[in-house]
């Protein structure tokens, strides 16, 4: 029998349109539309980070509150024992010199690695005139090496001021305070004569045969050479083949002895042109030998 | 007549600027459904035919799929306009939210709209020349465009044939040397209130159209293969409210006819003869339905269901050989209707006569078997060709269209508006034929 209580169907489900509203169908395709999409991917974000901080930090007290914080970690990380150094070692200078290095570098030790500036230390060693090369570095264990090549002195200059030592081509070593600390070395004088210290050199070597003659080379108007012999001798080089001039007169001397008969001036200014001067009392002496010989003139 | 074709040139420049933008959405509006395909296109298409080159089908990939059921359309019509408008803007969302790009172009097709062919000849006087991009031009112009009546509007214009002097079949007469240039084009119009109807309702959901075709041609590009198209075939896209056909020959659309009738009138006949609803009558159809009943059929009984709250009425059953009776009966009213549009058309004259059934009718089971009986050869039941990124639900033959459409999108074929409108060139022709004699003679 059927039931007397009416049948109850279930309410049907009213589903809505399913097409979307023409705002809605509009604000999908805005949200598809590239510059929009870019705008909230990336601009929002972006946007917000950016209120966010400017907020954070717009008081003065959280800004110094994050330079302190900062400063602190940094000091922290910084003062380690592994980024300390403790140690500087020398290598490849004298003792005096070495001094004088870690004098220039001024280094409180320890100090923190980060605060090494490497660069800025090679330029204040090279800044020592005695210093050709100069090579540092932090090597495990917390030493700083320091690696040095001195200048090698070649010459001795002697200047108004005083006596200077200068290395094969022409940079200051140190000053001298004698002839006699190194009378090894030779000697020039002149202004401009640093600068021409390779010639000097080779002049000084060519004069080989002469050497316990030379007293030292003479630069002349920052243009040529003169070679100072002892009892006042003097030869005139010119500015250019110095060293082939100079190898003439010195082949002339070998077979004639010139140096030992009473010259004082040779000149070889003019190459095609080599003159000799004889001392005042010898060629008096000529002269009258002469007088004597041929007669009155 | 300028009026489209400046209209026509509009939309083919509204294509381009899509392809250049990197996407186009296929708009299948149908009376049973309506999809929406995204198209993401890269212009790298190497030029020429070829393997690379897919006829177009490489240059593109489907990113974004959406089907709907079809609302306010009946016969391949637009209807209710605001229904349609609003089923639109379903698939087009779904279809972008799939892809996650905005799309601005639509290429839409039409099915219905009373298509009409007309075969139209042109020729132009050469003098002895070789043939160039502006003789086509003038060719083309030359065409006796027929009086095909008020408030209509022609949707193709392709030219299928070029003759220069006594030779015929060519395809593209460029460069060749002859006296006269002939031209034969296939022209196809449609009411002009149905295209009205669809860009109207394109417009209310903000999109531009890219670009018009014929659904019957599309769904014949999809579904056919190139022999087909090459040696002549007909395509008939039996679809929910009008079954498309298309004929194609030496792959130009030759012929295009639809009738009004289809799926949604079989499932009609189905409702009113079993005196169910609607929806109930599509499932029946779909799940159960047939073209040609065998004995098994007689004992097979389909529950009928429904909830009217009526126990007799909801426990009805039919048995599967009572619903094939009242499927067949409309099924061979389409079949025959299609074989006399096909015969006035002059389809037996064509070398290679295959047919090929595609659209969500086609499946029907025993459509094969019954299809012979009227077109007096074997059928092919088609699917769509394949193309990139096409989702699995998406490949049946109920989207022939819509993949017609891709490859239409891709790769269209030249019409009458691709070329440039011929100028007045006589003064200069003049011109150049006299020096020419000039030439000749001095």
């Amino acid at each position: 029998m059927r039931s007397l209580t009416p049948f109850r169907r279930p309410e049907p489900v009213r589903r809505g349109d399913p097409a979307p509203s023409r705002m809605a169908y509009r604000m999908q395709r805005l949200a598809l539309t590239p510059a929009v999409r870019r705008a909230f991917t990336l601009g929002v974000p972006a946007f917000a980070v950016a209120v966010i901080g400017g907020l954070t930090f717009a008081s003065p007290d959280r800004r110094a509150g994050l330079a302190a914080w900062v400063t602190e970690a940094r000091e922290a990380i910084g003062s380690r024992e592994a980024f300390l150094v403790h140690d500087l070692q020398v290598a490849g200078a004298s003792a005096d010199m070495r001094a004088d290095i870690v004098a220039k570098l001024g280094l409180e030790m320890p100090v923190s690695s980060f605060e090494l500036d490497l660069e800025g230390l090679r330029a204040r060693v090279l800044e020592l005139d005695a210093v050709d090369r100069a090579a540092l570095r932090v090597r495990p264990g917390g030493v700083l090496d320091v690696e040095v090549a001195e200048r090698v002195p070649a010459l001795l200059w002697r200047e108004r001021g005083g006596l200077t030592a200068l290395d094969g081509s022409g940079n200051r070593v140190r000053t001298v305070a004698a002839r006699a600390e190194r009378a090894d070395l030779p000697l020039v004088t002149g202004r401009g004569a640093d600068r021409a210290a390779g010639e000097a050199l080779a002049l000084v070597d060519a004069a080989g045969p002469l050497a316990d003659r030379l007293r030292g080379l003479v630069r002349i108007g920052e243009r040529r050479w003169d070679v100072v012999l002892s009892e006042g001798q003097k030869i005139k080089l010119p500015a250019e083949d110095a060293v082939d001039a100079l190898e003439r007169v010195l082949s002339v001397n070998a077979a004639q002895g010139l140096f030992d008969r009473d010259v004082v001036l040779v000149d070889m200014r003019l190459p095609r042109r080599p003159t000799v001067r004889l001392h005042p009392d010898a060629a008096r002496d000529l002269r009258q030998v002469k007088l004597t010989e041929l007669g009155d003139d | 007549m300028f009026d489209l074709y400046r209209s026509q040139r509009a939309m083919r420049a509204m294509r381009q600027t899509a392809l250049q933008r990197g996407h186009v959405a296929i708009l299948d509006v149908g009376t049973s459904k309506i999809a929406c395909l995204v198209l993401a296109v890269d212009g790298a298409t190497p030029p020429g035919d070829g393997v690379g080159h897919m006829a177009g089908g490489s240059s593109f990939r489907i990113v974004g799929a959406a089907v709907t059921r079809s609302r306010g359309m009946r016969f391949g019509e637009i209807e209710a306009m605001h229904e349609t408008e609003r089923a639109i803007r379903t698939v087009v969302q779904g279809a972008q939210k799939a892809a996650q790009v905005r799309v601005d172009h639509v290429i839409a097709a039409i099915s219905g709209g009373e298509a009409r062919s007309y075969g139209v000849a042109g020729e132009t006087d050469l003098g002895g020349e070789a043939v160039e991009e502006q003789d086509v031009a003038r060719v083309l112009a030359a065409c006796e465009v027929p009086d095909f009546g008020e408030g209509r509007e022609v949707l193709h214009a392709q030219p299928v044939n070029f003759a220069l002097d006594h030779r015929s079949g060519m395809n593209d007469p460029r460069g060749q040397v002859g006296e006269r240039l002939a031209c034969d084009m296939h022209m196809l119009t449609v009411e002009s209130h149905v295209v009205q109807n669809l860009i109207h309702c394109i417009r209310r959901c903000d999109l531009e159209l890219a670009g018009l075709a014929s659904a019957a041609y599309a769904s014949g590009l999809a579904s056919l293969v190139e022999d087909e198209r090459e040696l002549g075939a007909a395509c008939i896209d039996m679809g929910g409210g009008a079954t498309g056909i298309s004929v194609f020959w030496r792959k130009h659309l030759i012929y295009a006819d639809a009738v009004p009738m289809g799926g949604d009138q079989i499932t009609g006949d189905i409702a009113k003869c079993l005196q169910v609803p609607l929806a109930t009558a599509e499932r029946l159809k779909t799940l159960h339905g047939g073209a040609v009943a065998t004995s098994m059929d007689d004992g097979d009984m389909i529950p009928l269901g429904g909830d009217s709250g009526d126990w007799e009425r909801d426990r009805r059953t039919v048995s599967r050989a009572e619903l094939i009776g009242i499927m067949r009966p409309r099924i061979e009213e389409i079949l025959d209707e299609v074989r006399t549009r096909l015969d006035a058309a002059g389809f037996e004259t064509l070398p290679s006569q295959a047919i090929v059934a595609t659209g969500g009718g086609s499946q029907i089971p025993g459509l094969d078997t019954l299809a012979p009986q009227f077109f007096g050869q074997q059928i092919r039941v088609g699917r769509p060709r394949r193309v990139a990124g096409l989702p699995e639900k998406a490949t049946g033959a109920a989207f022939s269209g819509a993949v017609g459409l891709c490859l239409f999108a891709a790769d269209p074929q030249d019409e009458w508006w691709d070329f440039e409108i011929p100028a007045a060139t006589y003064p200069a022709r003049s011109l150049r034929r006299a020096f020419r004699w000039f030439k000749d003679n001095w």
